[in-house]
Order: structure tokens, then C-alpha cells, then sequence
């Protein structure tokens, strides 16, 4: 679904991606983990087309999105869920979710997206009239998650889910992200420090490491790799 | 009384052009973060629209009036969205001061533009609108203050619905609390911003028309007063606040009217400038206006 090839990527002279590659199979759920500064972050805006390519190529669907900008690469179904939250504070939690289906224009689409988001997060339901800065960090992180639902997304990229939020809530917010992915066949990366639950999660994954692959492979099998234990696993 | 209540009125109507000034200055930088020094010189333009097409229709007609009032407003929107695609937007990615003093530029170049085009002497600016006084008591309500008031009302209202009611109002907010956010949501900013900048620039045009009924001798630098007074309305108000805005130009007019009616009329310029030093002074967040800590 997703290909990206010898991506590099640089802030003015400082490097920050070292020429990447990894793909991403339709109805996955694939994993990027990696320490603070690694670069995940970057791939992903990268891949959303908020920062540009020094070299490489992006596919999504069979074509070339390198070059696209931002709001056209959204349109195709590519989703950016983005570190920190990003909620708009100062508008309603139905506001934000309207802005989530900002390129639909189908009403009953619209409104059957809203019954889904409801439905994984009764919570924003409750909360619907309420200023998205006055929730809490899960919530936010709902709200974050919701809206993009909102889109009609075939492809989600989560940025850092679990930063900053309730460790009780991190595992309800788990459990949704594998419930949109089995129950609505949408493809997800999901970028993460939290390497294991992460890995718990998804069906392969990728480490890296300033800003490049060091590893790769099947969840299961890199959850009991005594290298990536002793450096993400806590032992 | 009868004094008070005739200069809360002269205050008010003087107020509600300020007002619509002063929401294009802080709905631009509510988007862009930056104030567009040229709005002033878009107000001008709008009454050099309606002196021109003034001419065209016959005087003292409701749909006279209107319709001129329509068509500045129009022609100034595409002023404005003129001015951002060609000056602002090229500059999107570089620091705020280089935009100001390109908006510096833009205001200069509109001003003596405006001077080679319509002359720099004063012109009288048409009576489009009907005219006429009603005597309430002993406070005399003119037509144009009437006019002023209910343009106002209208307009304000009208933004109100756009932006809290619409998807492109709503997409407004999302850019001005977080771009990138936007962004990621599908929007084209440069087209809520371009929007924003139509939007501001046809309230601009409102207010010079509404300006030149009141004051009918217009020139291409007229706009330099009541411009700065309105982005100090905006200031007070709270920059990038709408009803901030509103409320700013409603004060600032009514006390500078009041002042101009006392013995110390001859500050009624300075005051706007004294409340501007006591606001940054004291609250520099503005009246409504609250420091909100931009996550990025
Ligand atoms: N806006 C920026 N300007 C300069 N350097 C940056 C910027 N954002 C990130 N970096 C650098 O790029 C590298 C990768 O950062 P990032 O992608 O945010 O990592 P991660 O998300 O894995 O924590 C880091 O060394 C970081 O310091
Ligand atoms: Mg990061």
C-alpha cells in the first residue's frame, strides 16, 4: 500500500533520515519504533508531505506522492495522525470532527463516519459541545484519532499514541487502534517509543536508529530478539 | 443627557466603521500572524470605488446606495486577494518583519497609486444614500448615521454566521490555532487564507463608504487615520480576536467622539495612541484577547 524507497530527509545541513526504505501491506498493521530522535517523527511528515525528500521516492496505491502537497496527499486516504495531538484547542470536539471531514462532502458518508467515531469512542460523544483543550490527554488522543476517522481514511499513520496519556488509557487506546484496523480493513503505521506494546500490536516492524533501518522483521519474532530486549525492551 | 445621548450616537456610528476596519486587521493576522499595514489603503480604494460608481447611479436612492456599497465591497475582496497572492504569498516561508515591510510597500504603493489615478486633491464624495434627520427629542438622528449602524449590524452578524456557521469559517479557526493541523485535516491553506483576505478587505470597503458618507471629502490618503485607529481597536480588542475587534471600534470610536465634544478636542487624534500605550502597557493581550501558548 505504502512503499518508500531510499527516503533521506534533512533539516537545513543537520541530517535526519539516512536514506530509509520499508513498505507497508494493505490491512496491516506495521510498527516504526525507535528512541527520541530517531527520526520517526520526521518519516511520517515526511510521508505526509508537511516536510520534502532530499532524495527517495513515496508510493501510496501504486504512485508517486514524493512531490504532492500536503492537502492533496490527505485526499488520496493517506492520514496523518500527528505527534503531540495537534486538536484544534479552541474549537468545539464536534468542530474538530467536522474539520476531519473537511474533504467529504457526501452528508450521509459524513454522518455515518461520526456514528463510527462515536461508536470506537463513546467518550467524544459525551463531550461533544466541550472545547477540545479542555480534555484530558486521552481524550485528546481520541479526538486526534476520531477526526481523522472522520476522513474516510484507507491509510493511518499514529504518531507516539501513548505520549502523554493515562497508562490505563494507553491500553484502551491499543485495543481501538486494532479494532479500526480489523473491523474497517484500514492500514496503519504506527509510530511509537513504547516498543512493547507496539510490537504487541502489529504484524512486522521496523527500529530505527539516527535515522536508520537497524532492523526489521516479523513483531513476534523481534519481541523475544535479545539485541533490540536489552535496547527498547527494558531488559 | 440629551448631549450624552447624541455623542454615544455620533460615538457608536463612528465606532462601527473603526469596527469593520479593524476586522480585517486581526482576521489577517488571526490566519497570518502578521498585521497587513495596505488594509488602510483597501479602505480608501473602496471609497474611490463608490465616488466612481457613485456617479453611475442616480443619488439618493436605497438601491442606489446599495448596490455601490455591493460592488466596493466586491471590488475591493478581489483588491485584497490580489494583494495576498502577489505580495504576501510568495513571502509565506519567510520572516514576519520581511512581510511587514512588504505590506508597508503594498500600503505606499496603493497611496500613490491612488494619487496618480484619482489626483491627491480632495474629491466630494456623492450622496448615494438618502438623506435626512429625525428628531428624537432633543437628539438629532441623521440617515447616514442610521445607515452606518444597520450596514454594521448586517455585516457583523453576517461574519458571525460565516465564520462559526460555514465549513470555510470553521476551516479559518482550524488554520489560526494550528496550520500544520489544518493541513493534515485537507485544507488548502492558501485558499482560507486568500478567503480570509477577501473577506477582511470587503468589510474594509464597507467602512470607506460608510466613512466617506459621513466625511465626504475623500483623498488617497484618507485611509491612514481611520487605519490606524482601527488596527488600534484591534489591538484593544485583542488582535486576532474577532468580537474583540467589534467591541475595540465600538470603544475607541465612542471615546474619541467624546473627547472631540470636550475641552481637550484637540487630543482626539492622540487618544487613540494614549489607549494603544495604556493597553500594551497593562494588558497587552487585549480586552478579550487571552495568551494562548501556540502548541506546535
Ligand atoms: N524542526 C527541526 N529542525 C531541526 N532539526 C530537527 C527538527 N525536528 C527534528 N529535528 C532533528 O531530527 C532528528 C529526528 O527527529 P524526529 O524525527 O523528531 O525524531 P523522533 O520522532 O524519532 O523522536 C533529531 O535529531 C532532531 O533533533
Ligand atoms: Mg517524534
Amino acid at each position: 500500500m505504502l512503499t518508500v524507497t531510499d527516503l533521506s530527509v534533512s533539516y537545513g545541513a543537520i541530517s535526519a533520515l539516512g536514506g530509509i526504505s520499508f513498505s507497508i501491506p494493505q490491512g496491516s498493521i506495521v510498527t516504526l519504533i525507535g528512541g527520541n530522535g530517531a527520526g520517526k517523527t520526521t518519516t511520517l511528515r515526511t510521508i505526509s508531505g508537511l516536510l520534502r525528500a532530499k532524495t527517495g521516492k513515496i508510493e501510496f496505491l501504486g504512485e508517486d506522492i514524493t512531490t504532492l502537497p500536503a492537502h492533496k496527499i490527505v485526499a488520496r486516504g493517506l492520514c496523518h495522525v500527528p505527534e503531540g495531538r495537534m486538536i484544534f484547542s479552541n474549537l468545539t470536539v464536534d468542530e474538530n470532527l467536522a474539520m476531519g471531514a473537511y474533504l467529504l462532502h457526501d452528508k450521509a458518508l459524513i454522518a455515518k463516519n461520526r456514528e463510527y467515531v462515536f461508536s470506537v469512542f463513546p467518550r467524544l460523544n459525551e463531550r461533544i459541545k466541550q472545547m477540545a483543550g479542555t480534555l484530558s490527554g486521552g481524550e485528546q488522543q481520541m479526538l486526534a484519532i476520531g477526526r481523522a476517522l472522520m476522513g474516510s481514511p484507507k491509510f493511518l499513520m499514529l504518531d507516539e499514541p501513548s505520549l502523554g496519556i493515562a497508562p490505563r488509557l494507553i491500553s484502551t487506546i491499543f485495543e481501538k487502534i486494532v479494532e479500526i484496523n480489523r473491523s474497517h480493513g484500514i492500514t496503519i503505521l504506527l509510530v511509537e517509543q513504547n516498543a512493547n506494546l507496539a510490537l504487541e500490536v502489529s504484524s512486522s516492524a521496523y527500529v530505527l536508529e539516527t535515522g536508520r533501518i537497524v532492523m526489521q522483521g516479523e513483531s513476534k519474532l523481534l519481541r523475544t530478539d535479545p539485541q533490540l530486549k536489552a535496547t527498547y525492551l527494558g531488559g | 443627557m440629551s448631549e450624552f445621548l447624541q455623542q454615544l450616537l455620533n460615538g457608536l456610528s463612528l465606532g462601527a466603521i473603526y469596527a469593520l476596519i479593524a476586522l480585517g486587521y486581526t482576521m489577517v493576522y488571526g490566519v497570518l500572524r502578521f498585521i497587513n499595514f495596505a488594509h488602510s489603503d483597501v479602505f480608501m480604494v473602496g471609497a474611490f470605488i463608490g465616488y466612481y460608481l457613485g456617479k453611475l447611479v442616480p443619488e439618493h436612492t436605497v438601491w442606489g446606495g446599495l448596490g455601490v456599497l455591493a460592488a466596493a465591497m466586491i471590488g475591493c475582496a478581489l483588491l485584497g486577494m490580489t494583494i495576498e497572492r502577489f505580495a504576501y504569498r510568495p513571502l509565506r516561508s519567510a520572516p514576519t518583519l520581511n512581510v511587514l515591510i512588504t505590506a508597508i510597500g503594498v500600503s505606499l504603493l496603493l497611496e500613490y497609486t491612488g494619487q496618480v489615478f484619482f489626483g491627491a486633491a480632495p474629491r466630494n464624495f456623492p450622496e448615494i444614500f438618502p438623506k435626512q434627520n429625525f428628531n428624537l427629542g432633543s437628539v438629532i438622528v441623521t440617515s447616514n448615521q442610521l445607515i452606518v449602524i444597520a450596514v454594521s449590524i448586517v455585516l457583523m452578524i453576517a461574519l458571525q454566521l460565516i465564520v462559526y456557521r460555514t465549513k470555510i469559517g470553521t476551516a479559518m479557526r482550524a488554520v489560526s490555532l494550528n496550520p500544520k493541523a489544518a493541513i493534515l485535516m485537507g485544507v488548502n491553506n492558501d485558499v482560507v487564507i486568500s478567503f480570509t483576505f477577501g473577506l477582511g478587505s470587503a468589510l474594509a470597503a464597507a467602512g470607506g463608504i460608510l466613512y466617506a458618507l459621513n466625511y465626504p471629502s475623500i483623498d488617497p490618503l484618507m485611509g491612514v487615520m481611520p487605519g490606524l485607529k482601527a488596527f488600534v481597536a484591534a489591538i484593544l480588542g485583542g488582535i486576532g480576536n474577532i468580537p474583540g475587534a467589534a467591541l475595540g471600534g465600538l470603544i475607541l470610536g465612542t471615546v474619541e467622539t467624546f473627547v472631540s465634544g470636550s475641552q481637550f478636542s484637540t487630543y482626539k487624534d492622540a487618544i487613540a495612541f494614549a489607549i494603544l500605550i495604556i493597553i500594551l502597557l497593562f494588558r497587552p493581550a487585549g480586552l478579550l484577547g487571552k495568551f494562548t501558548v501556540e502548541k506546535v
